[in-house]
């Protein structure tokens, strides 16, 4: 499992050097100008040296090059100083065209409110999704599973900017319950923020976890479904086992190894559906970030972001694996 | 035209006079499905003796499984509906007990063994903790004794090194072998009755020949009346006593193994006979299928549900279902070429 591991993330290198350079390319080929935002009284003349001083006019090898240095080696060594009071030499961080600091500073900044509503939602949405998947493989076709079903259907097909804006409506203008922006400023000391805290997570969460527990319950029913009909369940009854051991102990334990892995892929994904939600929120987290960036045609807060996300869907591609090998005793990766 | 050793009719009057360990009356199993209902038993009566070994023999589709399943309720409910009948075990009806009741029977009293090896046991987890599970949910076994007696059915069913293996996942095993654990797990309570559904079709040949060995051999020890499921009549004649032949969900022909192979009453039992390879020297003939379709299901039997395919059919036949007439008292046949019989002689 060690060496397999290891391999895996030695033969991730190349895949992810390649993604790096096709997002270098996109992002940098993109017809979007860093000066476009600035005030028009400034004259031609100083926008060219401000897009020279940015570095846009060394060719796209050297730029590509520089950027990768910065990301793997200045980087992980600036912040190996900062936690150990090293003194590696480094260099010129990434910085950001738009604010002139260092981007991996903002992203570090920006990374808790994200974690905190993409984070909750997805684990409401995993406590969520189980139980009514079980439960609607079990009753196939009851009540139940009809409501489920239909549930889903909305969760699925609506997207998450329609329901946030009608959860805003309804419960922040409405019924004034909920605020409708997220106070990123709000910190948690006694009880009473506490509730505050809650109450400004309950509805982007909720939209969050609506959209992913839409699709896991699904996928939780589907491999129940799968599963129930397998002759090893058949002779769980003939022991003579309780149905609560058939269903929670034969049939779950199984189910659950596609769905163990599923849930491990779409943690990156939760990063994407994410934007726009804390777009509808005001949430200032990644999401919010990568979209202004993208606005300003922030070029290295664009690309360092993008890559961040491509290196998650990688490593956790490589987790799903390795659940999978750790879960279903017929896989052996050695 | 006598296959194999049979033992002789004595024996099988002697067993019907016995108090059965198990006695079935008019079964009747329907599935109603969105195509339509699916009459798959339609009253089957028979008795199983303590000790005995009662053949379950036809086609595919003929019924046999859903027979065994009803049972002990097996059947996904719905679209199985368990219409009529009675299920006489240990002075209870079956069909009637709670679920409770019913739970403690399966795998404690009534052990079943199914067709696939490779899919009936679950794949994640270890043989030795699915072999556990009824010892410590019936018996009632701590883990440490459970885990002893586990190894000593392992071993009793014949796998080497046997409390080693315990601790091994399904697919580590060959087919045979995980039959063998699917046989340990049905033994594993001591049970009066085992079921074998078509417990050796999956296997290849000599694998299926250790198995049957291994069957008679546990029979021999441990002395449980067993019902053995199978379409091939072949299998049947080395090891039972009687045979019950089915065909469209009804038992056709009821006899003791050394009638049914000297003398096969129903036309159907003989297709049946005809289609078994038969041994011309060294040379194994090929298997020949009875022409024609397999009877349809749709509704209850208005006829005799061979009669399509019978040679000896006629119009009767095509009116009215027969019932099973007593040819002797060992061998009983549903069908009116033995009605004719009596009313010629
Ligand atoms: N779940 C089910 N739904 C509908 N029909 C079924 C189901 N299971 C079995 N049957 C039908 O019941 C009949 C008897 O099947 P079965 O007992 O499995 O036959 P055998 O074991 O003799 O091969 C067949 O016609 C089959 O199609
Ligand atoms: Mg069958």
């Amino acid at each position: 499992m060690l060496i397999f591991t290891i391999r895996r993330l030695l033969l991730a290198i190349p895949t992810l050097l390649f993604i790096s350079f096709i997002i270098f390319l996109v992002v940098t080929l993109a017809p979007s100008d860093p000066t476009a935002n600035l005030p028009l009284t400034i004259p031609p003349e100083v926008k060219q040296k401000i897009r020279e001083s940015l570095g846009l006019g060394q060719p796209l090898p050297v730029r590509y090059f520089k950027w990768l240095w910065q990301f793997v080696y200045i980087e992980p060594a600036h912040y190996l100083n900062q936690a150990f009071g090293f003194s590696i030499d480094t260099g010129q961080r990434i910085l950001s065209w738009q604010t002139r600091s260092p981007v991996m500073d903002i992203i570090s900044q920006r990374m808790p409110q994200t974690l905190w509503v993409v984070g909750t939602s997805y684990v409401v949405a995993i406590l969520i999704a189980v139980p009514i998947g079980v439960i609607s493989a079990y009753k196939q076709y009851s009540w139940f599973d009809q409501i489920g079903t239909f549930i889903s259907m909305i969760g699925f097909s609506v997207p998450t900017f329609f329901t946030g804006v009608l959860l805003i409506v309804i419960f922040s203008v409405h019924l004034g319950w909920f605020p409708s922006i997220y106070d990123t400023t709000h910190s948690v000391t006694d009880w009473d923020s506490f509730v505050v805290q809650v109450k400004q997570m309950i509805m982007p969460t909720f939209v969050l976890a609506l959209a992913n527990a839409a699709q896991l319950s699904r996928f939780m029913r589907a491999s129940m479904l799968d599963n129930l009909s397998q002759d090893y369940v058949r002779t769980a009854r003939a022991k003579g086992l309780q149905e609560k051991t058939v269903l929670l102990v034969h049939v779950l334990r199984n189910s659950m190894i596609p769905v163990i892995t599923v849930i491990a892929l779409g943690i990156p994904n939760i990063f994407g559906s994410a934007i726009i939600t804390e777009q509808v929120f005001k949430v200032n987290g990644i999401g919010q970030l990568l979209i202004i960036a993208i606005q300003g045609g922030d070029v290295p807060t664009v690309q360092t972001i993008t890559f961040i996300f491509a290196i998650l869907i990688v490593l956790f591609n490589l987790l799903a694996d390795i659940l999978y090998g750790v879960f279903d005793p017929r896989i052996r990766y050695d | 035209m006598a296959v194999g050793t049979v033992r002789s009719s004595k024996v099988s009057a002697e067993l019907e006079n016995a108090a059965p360990v198990l006695s079935v009356e008019n079964l009747e199993t329907v599935f109603l499905t969105s195509e339509g209902a699916v009459h798959a038993v339609n009253g089957v009566s028979f008795s199983l003796q303590p000790g005995e070994l009662l053949g379950i023999v036809g086609e595919s589709g003929s019924g046999k499984s859903v027979t065994m399943m009803s049972l002990l309720k097996l059947l996904p409910m719905p679209p199985a509906e368990i219409r009529s009948g009675t299920v006489g075990f240990d002075g209870k009806d079956l069909l009637q007990v709670d679920q409770q009741e019913l739970r403690a029977i399966r795998g404690g009293d009534i052990g079943f063994i199914f067709q696939d090896p490779m899919t009936s046991l679950n794949p994640v987890f270890t043989v030795g903790f699915q072999i556990m599970e009824p010892l410590r949910m019936h018996l009632g076994l701590n883990k440490a004794n459970a885990r002893k007696r586990a190894a000593e059915l392992l071993e009793l069913v014949g796998i080497p090194s046997a409390s080693q293996r315990l601790r091994d996942y399904p697919h580590q095993f060959s087919g045979g072998m995980r039959q063998r654990v699917m046989i340990a797990i049905a033994l594993a309570c001591d049970p009066k009755v085992l079921i074998a559904d078509e417990a050796t079709t999956a296997l290849d040949v000599t694998v299926q020949a250790q198995i049957i060995e291994l069957i008679k051999d546990l029979r021999e020890k441990l002395g449980m009346a067993i019902i053995w499921i199978t379409h091939d009549l072949g299998v049947v004649a080395g090891i039972a006593d009687r045979v019950a032949v089915m065909y469209g969900g009804q038992i056709v022909e009821y006899a003791s193994v050394a009638e049914l192979y000297d003398d096969p009453r129903h036309p159907y039992t003989k297709a049946l006979l005809q289609t078994l390879p038969r041994h011309e020297g060294d040379r194994m003939e090929r298997l020949v299928s009875i022409p024609g379709q397999a009877p349809n299901l749709s509704g209850p039997l208005q006829a005799c549900p061979f009669a399509p395919r019978c040679e000896s059919a006629h119009d009767r036949c095509r009116q009215e279902n027969p019932p099973l007439f007593e040819v002797s008292p060992v061998q009983k046949s549903r069908c009116w070429l033995e009605d004719q019989e009596v009313v010629n002689a």
